[in-house]
């Protein structure tokens, strides 16, 4: 038992980790809501407590999209799970063309969770969401009992408005249409493994590059728009993903160039040590867009003029030839195939 | 210079040595590495036509007999009995499934990066017999023998481990010997040769006149042993060159040599479609006979059955590519694999699959057999 002394705080363990209650509807959620989500996140749709949020529908079309967020470790180097489920909704917006406005959060809390990283969470969110210039419009709270979740789970859905003038898809891809990265690839994917591998032997200074893209896309979409056919995020599957996808869709060969596909020092290495190919690992803060070929150096040179463009490089384009493959010149110039990644990579053994 | 036109150069010279073969050549790259690296890179599409790799039976995963993976299974079924393994073993499949689907059923198998969080299990879970799958070559048998001497000094009764550790040479002489095979030079492993050092290939090169190249895992790397191979055939020669001295030595690492020959002795072991082999195996002495799972659990391995219709044993044998097997690509993926070349990460099948199915599509088209270019 713990022996109070004289002039010490009581600290009541509701305010250290989540309860069960927390989730109960009742006083706990309400204090929760007050004390930990609310001044982080206040709004006025917020601020109403209703059931739904209610907003003005101006004219044309909305895009509308959800995700979950289930990432572990919570916290990694230059992210975390809220950033992440901001960003991912925000970024699933913008590469439709939309302009991200909205969006929901819900919170999957297991029993025994500390308030004070949920708190971090939530800061991120807001500090995500401010970034991206979106707002929390409506959310929602369960507690689970432990061991029933993996600290905490997120889902984030969101609503946008579709650009004036935008027409983005695979149909519109034609041969010598290029293909532009936003920048260095892998980083995210990599910084979450080897922060899970920290209690073995890999020690590495690599972060997460994840961040709402919508910034960069707009500046893109300001200066180019009728020669931009299509946009993607590479996150689950990769670069590797998302072109074997593109030849696939278009039905188009699309030949890469390796040593054009930006990629750090660091995150080779790192990639090599667990056994990965670096082209099928997730970002969360990068585009992949398809340029007709006269606008490809301007808009390459739009993107890095934007912070998170720095990297931006032409790593691509589509022949004539009609098999649906992708194939990569390799650094030293041999030609393999571009496979759409097929889920977990195990480490080697010898 | 740029690292294409480094290798512009070397495929060059291949080309021109090439040209002034008789009847072509075909290589083999023993090491699962060298195999995945080659296809990765792209160097197959820079070879002539009458040159030709062929992958060889060092990918550790793919040579471990399917009962060996039965008996771990049947070892992590055990109640108060925990599996510590590679990685690269969880999704192979034995007769009855595989590891991964074990654990998924509630046997007690866990994946480790080194032998020595195995002994670390078996320390800190006095209540729990603790068995290390001890896998693959003369690369990752030296820190098995580290283990088995840790628990030993440790005083550790509740580990041991599951020796099924290879032998490169015994399988390279044995494929050799093989009239079906057509082999006119190695890419010796590069990892094993790290311990064995280059030296121990001299009987390849001194009874069978087959060139042997010691190489690195570079693109580059192994473009250049390539290209030393078809100018050695190409002048009738059969010598054993060290391109990679930097790395590899003479005489190979004494110190891990050492270890090995402190707790192993060769004895006979079942390789996945090259059968039993004498002496191509690593058993435990005498003297650490107490850390022998197949003691402790009385455990014998029966003779394997291949799955219906599954080529892995011509294919690590250089008898026909991974494309040849009828399952290759519509049954057998990497995500439902067959048989164990397309499990592994190092396979040939699950390379040829990832990096080399335009190049089948193109073969198919041809109506051209490489599995009978390749056989005499």
């Amino acid at each position: 038992m713990t022996v109070l002394r004289p002039g010490q705080p009581v600290v009541n363990p509701h305010a250290r980790r989540i309860v069960l209650a927390h989730g109960g509807g009742g006083q706990l959620t309400d204090e929760l809501l007050e004390e930990v989500i609310r001044p982080r996140l206040d709004n006025p749709w917020l601020a109403d407590l209703d059931d739904s949020a209610v907003m003005a529908v101006e004219k044309g079309q909305l895009a509308f999209t959800t995700d979950s967020y289930v990432v572990q470790p919570l916290e990694f180097p230059g992210g975390d799970i809220g950033r992440l489920a901001v960003s991912g909704t925000v970024n699933d917006l913008a590469v439709c063309g939309a302009e991200a406005e909205y969006i929901s959060l819900s919170l999957i809390l297991e029993e025994g969770l500390e308030l004070a990283l949920l708190r971090r969470v939530l800061d991120s969110v807001a500090g995500t969401a401010g970034e991206a210039g979106v707002r929390v419009v409506t959310g929602d709270t369960k507690v689970v009992a432990k061991g029933q979740a993996d600290g905490m789970y997120i889902n984030t859905a969101g609503v946008g408005r579709i650009r004036d003038g935008i027409r983005l898809g695979v149909s519109r891809i034609q041969p010598g249409d290029v293909v532009l990265v936003s920048g260095e690839i892998a980083d995210h994917g990599l910084a979450v493994m080897l922060q899970r591998e920290q209690r073995t032997v890999i020690r590495s200074e690599l972060r997460s590059d994840v961040a709402p893209l919508n910034g960069l896309i707009e500046t893109l979409l300001d200066e180019i728009i009728e020669d931009v056919v299509f946009l993607r995020d590479p996150t689950r599957g990769g670069l590797a993903g998302v072109l074997s996808d593109l030849a696939e869709r278009s039905g188009l060969h699309l030949m890469i160039d390796e040593t054009a596909v930006p990629i750090r020092q660091e995150t080779l290495y790192a990639a090599e040590m667990l056994g990965l190919d670096p082209l099928e690992v997730a970002n969360e803060g990068k585009v992949v867009a398809v340029v007709r070929p006269e606008a490809a150096e301007r808009a390459r040179a739009v993107v890095a003029s934007h912070p998170q463009g720095r990297g931006a490089s032409i790593v691509g384009r589509f022949q004539s030839e009609r098999n649906g493959l992708c194939e990569i010149l390799t650094e030293v110039g041999g030609r393999r195939i571009i496979q759409k990644p097929y889920g977990e990579e195990l480490p080697r053994i010898c | 210079m740029t690292m294409r036109e480094q290798m512009a150069r070397l495929t060059d010279e291949l080309h021109t040595v090439a040209a002034m073969l008789d009847g072509g050549a075909s290589f083999m790259e023993v090491c699962g590495t060298h195999t995945v690296n080659a296809c990765r890179s792209g160097v197959h599409s820079l070879m002539p036509e009458n040159v030709r790799l062929i992958s060889g039976p060092g990918c550790p995963v793919c040579v471990t007999a399917q009962r060996y993976i039965d008996a771990l299974i049947g070892l992590g079924r055990r109640q108060g009995l925990t599996v510590t393994t590679y990685g690269d073993m969880m999704r192979v499949a034995g007769a009855g499934g595989s590891l991964e689907l074990a654990r998924s059923e509630g046997a007690d198998v866990r994946v480790v990066t080194s032998t020595m969080e195995a002994v670390a299990i078996a320390r800190e879970h006095p209540e729990r017999q603790v068995v290390f799958a001890a896998v693959g070559f003369e690369t990752t048998a030296p820190a098995t023998a580290a283990a088995v001497l840790a628990a030993k000094r440790q005083g550790l009764s509740n580990f041991t481990v599951l020796p099924c550790h290879k032998l490169v040479l015994p399988a390279m002489m044995t494929l050799l010997a093989d009239p079906d095979v057509r082999i006119d030079g190695f890419i010796c492993p590069g990892h094993v040769s790290v311990i064995i050092g280059a030296e121990a290939y001299r009987p390849v090169v001194e009874e069978h006149g087959k060139p042997c190249v010691v190489t690195g895992f570079e693109a580059l790397q192994i473009m250049q042993g390539i290209l030393h191979l078809t100018k050695q055939v190409a002048a009738g020669q059969a010598k054993l060159e060290n391109l990679y001295p930097e790395v590899v030595s003479a005489d190979g690492n004494l110190r891990a040599k050492r270890l090995i020959e402190e707790v192993f002795m060769p004895g006979d072991s079942a390789w996945r479609a090259l059968g039993r082999m004498a002496k191509s195996g690593l058993d435990l002495r005498e003297e650490y006979m107490a850390f022998d799972a197949f003691k402790r659990f009385d455990i014998t391995l029966g003779e394997d059955n291949d799955p219906p219709g599954c080529r892995c044993g011509e294919v690590i044998t250089g008898k026909c590519y991974p494309g040849d097997c009828p399952l290759f690509g519509s049954v057998c993926t990497p995500i439902y694999p067959i048989g164990p070349c397309m499990v592994s990460s190092e396979g040939s099948c699950q390379a040829w699959f990832k990096y080399r199915r335009n190049e089948l599509k193109r073969r198919k088209a041809a109506q051209t057999g490489p599995a009978k270019e390749v056989r005499v």
